[in-house]
């Protein structure tokens, strides 16, 4: 298989695989967790529990001082990320020919000073977990796994724009079957927390809603 | 044979091409092949003293563009010239004989040049049903290019279809054709593809197999001197690319402003060819400089590589729609896992049974 062909196979039927397998997984994970349902309180319920729910979702959002650094590192890769994604004019056509809807994107001089912040910023994170004795004992490997697969587009893509290392071809094939990688690992890995995070806190917020206690 | 195998000199002088006019071809030759300043002189040197060089040309599952491209000029230019003092032995199109005689004339050149002629081939080669949805004189173009292929000094494979299978190869490929690599694999084979090519590649590559033997080849087999850039790499329009200044119509401001042909679908990224700098009709233009995106014409299967006005960012078929497949399914899957979950929710409370302490054994104090 020649580079090209590779290309056309990341493009093809690599893209094809990796988008069934997605949003079939996530689909399937959301039905499940809401199938779920609430455990019964055994105790008087204190109330709704939904401004609780919903003050969660936007608390959880907002920066706090503890481990500030650890926390901007964060916020800085996924902002960082989103605008990568949703922004870089090439992923533009994309979302426009799979969804129909075109957004202007931003110029390239932008999403390289937010690429290479974001993979600054990850590097911090993963040097943190390292460095700091309680983040390395709570670290597994499904955590390495998740840094591993969305750090890989991010220098791919980088690479690939900047005709780095191997040729231009290989290196987009590569950053777009990287990004394939991290669509299978969205619904069987923590990266699910994309699409189940605002889900998640609000059933905390809730729940502690429910049972009187302060979030 | 060797009756007219005439030196280039001689040729050159009938001609009326003077010295200097031939040395400026030279420069030129070797200057697109990025050789040193020196190869120019040596190749002067070497092209005047070769003779008459046997050329069987087959044409296989081709539309002749190729040879339209190598042929077609205004006038008689010197890469004609050159192509005139080839020995021509065999071509479909340009030779005079037909039939028997055509085939009789192919024959005699491999008999008389055996070890020695350059094969070249335009076309891709069908194989499926015994290669019978092609056939010269009765033969099939397997058996063909086979058979010259064995005493052939070197191969140049000329266009898209006869270097990666090109056109006819396209999805579903009904007459299973391939490229000549993919059949001969004992001979040195010079790929110079596109749809087609420039002209001045061919005569170049032509020269430099003449002169100085096979040129530096890339891994599909393409000459590096004309193939190791990119269309994107030397485009005069990258600088947009580089500030996100794309023309999102053919007709809108951006276009009209010259921006990047991205958005509508060019393929220079991963275009490896000579067509930003060498320029089509003697140098005049490239498909960019007009307005239309690079199609891609000289990469393996550019022809299954999605729309030709979309960008290389977007996926080949319909991703859109395997998306809403999955969306669906994900659903069907997820209320039969909902329901499942219900059902042995409530199995289990139907089968819950209140455990005392006296049960276990214990006693109530």
């Amino acid at each position: 298989m020649n580079e090209i062909e590779l290309l056309n196979w990341a493009r093809g039927p690599g893209l094809a695989y990796a988008t069934i397998i997605m949003v079939f997984g996530l689909t399937l994970r959301v039905f499940e967790i809401l199938s779920l349902g609430r455990a019964e309180e055994l105790a008087e319920v204190r109330g709704t529990g939904v401004s609780d729910g919903w003050k969660m979702i936007l608390k959880r959002s907002l920066p706090e001082p503890r481990h500030w650094k650890l926390i901007t590192a964060s916020y800085i890769f996924h902002v960082g990320l989103l605008v990568v994604i949703f922004f870089f004019i090439p992923h533009t056509q994309l979302f426009r020919d799979v969804f129909g809807i075109f957004w202007s994107g931003w110029p390239n001089y932008v999403i390289d000073f937010f690429t290479v912040l974001s993979i600054a910023a990850m590097m911090y994170t993963l040097v943190s977990r390292f460095v700091d004795p309680t983040r390395r004992i709570l670290s597994k490997m499904s955590d390495y796994f998740a840094w591993v697969v969305t750090f890989l587009p991010l220098v791919t893509g980088y690479m690939a724009f900047h005709r780095l290392g191997i040729d231009y071809t290989t290196m987009l094939a590569v950053h777009i079957l990287s990004v394939e990688l991290l669509m299978i690992s969205l619904p069987v890995s923590k990266l699910t927390h994309a699409i189940t995070f605002t889900m998640a806190r609000y059933y905390t917020g809730s729940t502690n809603g429910r049972r009187g206690i302060q979030s | 044979m060797s009756d007219n195998r005439q030196q280039l000199a001689g040729e050159l002088q009938r001609h009326g091409i003077s010295r200097r006019t031939f040395l400026k071809f030279c420069t030129s030759m070797a200057s697109v092949m990025a050789l040193p300043p020196a190869a120019a002189a040596e190749m002067a040197e070497k092209l005047v003293k070769i003779k008459r060089q046997s050329v069987i040309w087959l044409s296989f599952q081709e539309c002749t563009g190729c040879t339209e491209s190598i042929t077609r000029a205004d006038k008689p230019s010197l890469e004609s010239l050159i192509f005139d003092f080839v020995s021509l032995d065999y071509h479909h199109t340009l030779q005079a004989a037909s039939g028997d005689a055509a085939e009789l004339a192919r024959e005699q050149a491999m008999h008389d040049n055996a070890g020695k002629y350059i094969l070249v081939v335009d076309g891709s080669i069908p194989v499926k049903d015994g290669g019978i949805y092609s056939t010269i004189a009765g033969m099939t173009n397997l058996d063909m290019l086979e058979q010259v292929a064995k005493d052939a000094a070197a191969i140049v494979a000329i266009g898209s279809c006869a270097a990666f299978g090109g056109l006819p190869k396209a999805s579903p490929n009904p007459t299973g054709a391939v490229a000549v690599s993919d059949i001969i694999h004992d001979k040195p084979i010079i790929n110079i593809p596109g749809c087609p090519p420039i002209p001045v590649v061919m005569t170049g590559v032509l020269a430099h197999v003449l002169t100085f033997g096979i040129p530096e080849l890339d891994d599909m087999g393409r000459p590096k001197a004309f193939y190791g850039d990119t269309i994107h790499d030397r485009c005069y329009r990258r600088p947009f690319y580089d500030r996100g200044e794309f023309a999102k119509s053919f007709d809108d401001d951006g276009a009209r402003k010259g921006w990047c042909l991205y958005e509508i679908g060019c393929k220079g990224p991963t275009t490896h060819n000579a067509c930003a700098t060498i320029k089509w009709n003697n140098g005049t233009s490239f498909p960019i400089q007009s307005g239309h995106g690079c199609l891609g014409c000289s990469e393996p299967d550019f022809w299954d590589a999605g729309g030709f006005y979309k960008a290389i960012s977007t996926g080949i078929g319909n991703p859109g729609q395997w998306a809403t497949g999955a969306l669906a399914a994900g659903v069907a899957a997820g209320l039969a896992s909902a329901y499942l979950n219900k059902s042995t929710k409530s199995k289990a409370e139907k089968n819950h049974q209140e455990v005392t302490i006296e049960d276990m054994g214990g006693k109530h104090e």
